[in-house]
């Protein structure tokens, strides 16, 4: 009893100070990193409450994809985080009594909450008592789920050809390498002789595209 | 088969099967031959479209479930199928024009077109939320795509931006509502929600109001209206002409097939919400589009207002009513399919013309042009003996029936006011000083003139078929 409150105070006091850390670090590129934490730690949270395919979607999805996009885009980005954070200490004072009030409408919430027991038994698919939760998911995901699988399947294609229409340009004036054509190349192709008059030079030296 | 004897029949998704592989194979064939095969692949995607809606038409009669119930074929499905097909067909003929520019040869416009079309089947067809959901995002997605599909444009690349950003936030607040009603009831299908729902409780309320309102979104409904002017205005107008058409057919279907089939415990609940939408937008639709210049913003407000004709018929929540909305939004389709063709064909030295100005002396110019143009906005301001009148006709009777006086008074007296915009671009066509020759018209576009204007003029003398088809389409909701 007392070893799963010690990884819950452990996992949600790191969580906690990380949350924290991610909006108070100067580098922005810390930040990432402790948002990777609070993350992690997150999901650590959710093992303890036994809803382990929430864990390691939270790492698959958030960590290893997310979080590592972030890092990208702000180390591609030469954002100027000191002026972003300039008016921090003008605005403090009105984001803690917008963060009180908000923290007084939580409790409030959570005080007054009461679930009603009927209606946890009208849920249609019971919870499986027997198996774990991500085999529960993975026996209905693809058999008697498979047709909304199938129409995210078709979302996300969408989404693909959306992205090439809109970013995707062909411009003329590149040049590409074609092995091919560079093999055809004969010598005729390639070279051309002509008798230059003294003093005179070429008037107009042929260009590359006109001798290929 | 087990499978199938499970509920999992493919059969009754059949439509959808055909568009979506069709489309794969079309997306093959584009991304190896290039741009160059854009009008061909316009063109297959035409069939496919025609070909899907004679699929549909020949799968069994009756109601046909498959997916374990989350995916119904009903008489109400088959309808608006059709309708959603054939406005997504005509969009798709009426932007070949618009393709053949060398810098806007960009065949993957058809497939977006095909796919958002399977994202309406699906939504028109959906019997869970979670269907609903997936299918609206299906639809969307490739909507915004095609907003800013001429990407060169600031204007067309704001309304993308704008409506994918609007888009998002009707999702986020459909979702809301949609896992509020879960929480409430313990199921999403909507059938397994109306054996639920007997009695209105505060949480399934709340859930209902943003179920709703994410659904007003995309019909683009007042107060949730704000993107549609902008978004026509700064599109490509091909494609604000399929914004107009078939997305609005299946947003106002499932808007139907929510209400009615879902909440038919707690009516008086959801009854409140689309009488009041359905006033807002057609008053705002009235009133804003009078002092609009540009014709594409000024049909952006015409369809906020015809969209709350349309609810009027769903706030009575009778079968009457049901049928209404139907017959409301075939003749809708017809009348602004047919209106778009016109703006479409207004070129002056290849350039288009978008302001009401542009169309001063068009009778003299143009006599043919002009003429169908004054018959559809006739028909849009609902003057008899034009199809538009039969569609507001059958809404306000079946609201009159159900006891809605307020609501139908109050909808014929905007319907007065919006007479005046539309006769306003009659009296520029036919007495102001021509402003010069327009371009001749391509073919397409005066063939679906001729399709849309004809069955608008012609619609008094055998109303028949249609009128038949939402009946049974009604009856099966009940």
């Amino acid at each position: 009893m007392i070893l799963p409150a010690l990884f819950f105070y452990l996992f949600a006091g790191i969580c906690v100070a990380s949350a924290v850390m991610v909006i108070a670090s100067r580098n922005p590129v810390h930040s990432v990193l402790f948002l990777i934490l609070a993350f992690v730690n997150a999901s650590g949270l959710f093992v303890l409450l036994g809803a382990e395919f929430l864990a390691m979607i939270l790492v698959v999805v958030y960590v290893g994809a997310v979080a590592v996009l972030f890092l990208f885009v702000i180390m591609m980005l030469d954002v100027d985080f000191a002026e972003l954070r300039q008016g921090f200490l003008e605005y403090l004072p009105v984001g803690l009594l917008i963060g009180a009030v908000f923290l007084a409408e939580l409790l409030l919430v959570a005080g007054g909450w009461a679930i009603n027991p009927a209606l946890v038994k009208t849920a249609v698919a019971p919870i499986p008592a027997d198996i774990t939760n991500t085999e529960a998911l993975g026996l209905v995901l693809y058999t008697r789920y498979i047709h909304y699988f199938q129409i995210s399947g078709i979302v996300l294609l969408v989404a693909m050809i959306g992205a090439i229409v809109l970013t995707l340009r062909h411009k003329p004036s590149v040049k590409r390498q074609d092995i091919n054509v560079q093999n055809a190349r004969t010598k005729a192709m390639a070279m051309e002789v002509r008798k230059v008059a003294v003093g005179q030079g070429l008037q107009d030296p042929p260009s590359r595209e006109a001798a290929e | 088969m087990s499978f199938q004897a499970a509920g999992y029949s493919l059969t009754p998704a059949l439509p959808e099967l055909v568009l979506t592989v069709s489309a794969m194979v079309l997306l093959m064939l584009g991304a190896f031959r290039g741009e160059k095969i854009t009008g061909l692949v316009t063109a297959l995607a035409v069939a496919m479209l025609v070909v899907t809606g004679l699929v549909v038409l020949w799968l069994p009669a009756g109601k046909l479930t498959t997916f374990g119930g989350s995916f119904i074929v009903d008489d109400f499905a088959r309808f608006l199928k059709v309708l959603a097909l054939t406005g997504s067909a005509v969009a798709l003929i009426l932007s070949r024009g618009f393709l053949e520019e060398p810098s806007r040869r960009i065949f993957e416009y058809a497939i977006l077109i095909m796919l958002s079309t399977v994202g309406m089947m699906i939504l028109i067809s959906a019997a869970d939320l979670i269907t609903l959901y997936l299918g609206l995002e299906l639809m969307s997605l490739a909507l915004y795509v095609v907003a800013s599909s001429h990407r060169d444009d600031a204007k067309s690349t704001e309304a993308g931006l704008k409506y994918f950003v609007l888009g998002a936030l009707s999702s986020g607040m459909l979702l809301y509502g949609a896992s509020l009603i879960y929480g409430f009831t313990g199921t999403v299908s909507f059938a397994g929600i109306a054996a639920a729902a007997k009695e209105p409780t505060t949480g399934l309320v709340f859930g209902l109001v943003f179920l709703l309102a994410g659904l007003c979104f995309k019909i683009s409904a007042v107060p949730f209206h704000m993107w549609t002017p902008d978004v026509y205005e700064g599109a490509p107008t091909p494609v604000t002409a399929f914004f107009a058409s078939a997305p609005k057919v299946a947003a106002l279907a499932v808007f139907t097939r929510v209400a009615l089939t879902a909440f038919p415990g707690i009516t008086s609940q959801w009854q409140q919400i689309v009488v009041f939408v359905a006033i807002a937008s057609m008053v705002l639709g009235s009133f804003a589009a009078i002092g609009q210049k540009n014709i594409k913003r000024l049909m952006a407000y015409s369809s906020i207002g015809h969209m709350g004709f349309a609810l009027v018929g769903l706030a009575a929540g009778t079968q009457e009513g049901a049928q209404g909305v139907l017959v409301y939004i075939a003749i809708y389709v017809a009348m602004t399919l047919g209106t778009f063709s016109v703006i479409l064909a207004m070129k002056r030295n290849g350039q288009p013309v978008e302001t009401i100005s542009d169309f001063a002396g068009l009778s003299r110019t143009n006599p043919l042009l002009a003429f169908f143009l004054a018959m559809l906005l006739f028909s849009l301001a609902g003057i008899p003996p034009l199809a538009g009148f039969f569609a507001k006709f059958y809404v306000f009777l079946a609201a009159i029936k159900a006891g809605l006086f307020t609501l139908a008074v109050i909808g014929v007296v905007a319907s007065v006011i919006g007479a005046f915009y539309y006769l306003t671009i009659i009296k520029v066509m036919y007495f102001d000083e021509p402003k010069g020759a327009v371009d001749p018209v391509r073919t397409e576009l005066r063939t679906v003139l001729a399709v849309a204007g004809g069955f608008n003029m012609l619609f008094f003398i055998y109303p028949a078929p249609l009128i038949t088809a939402a009946t049974a389409a009604a009856k099966s909701l009940f």
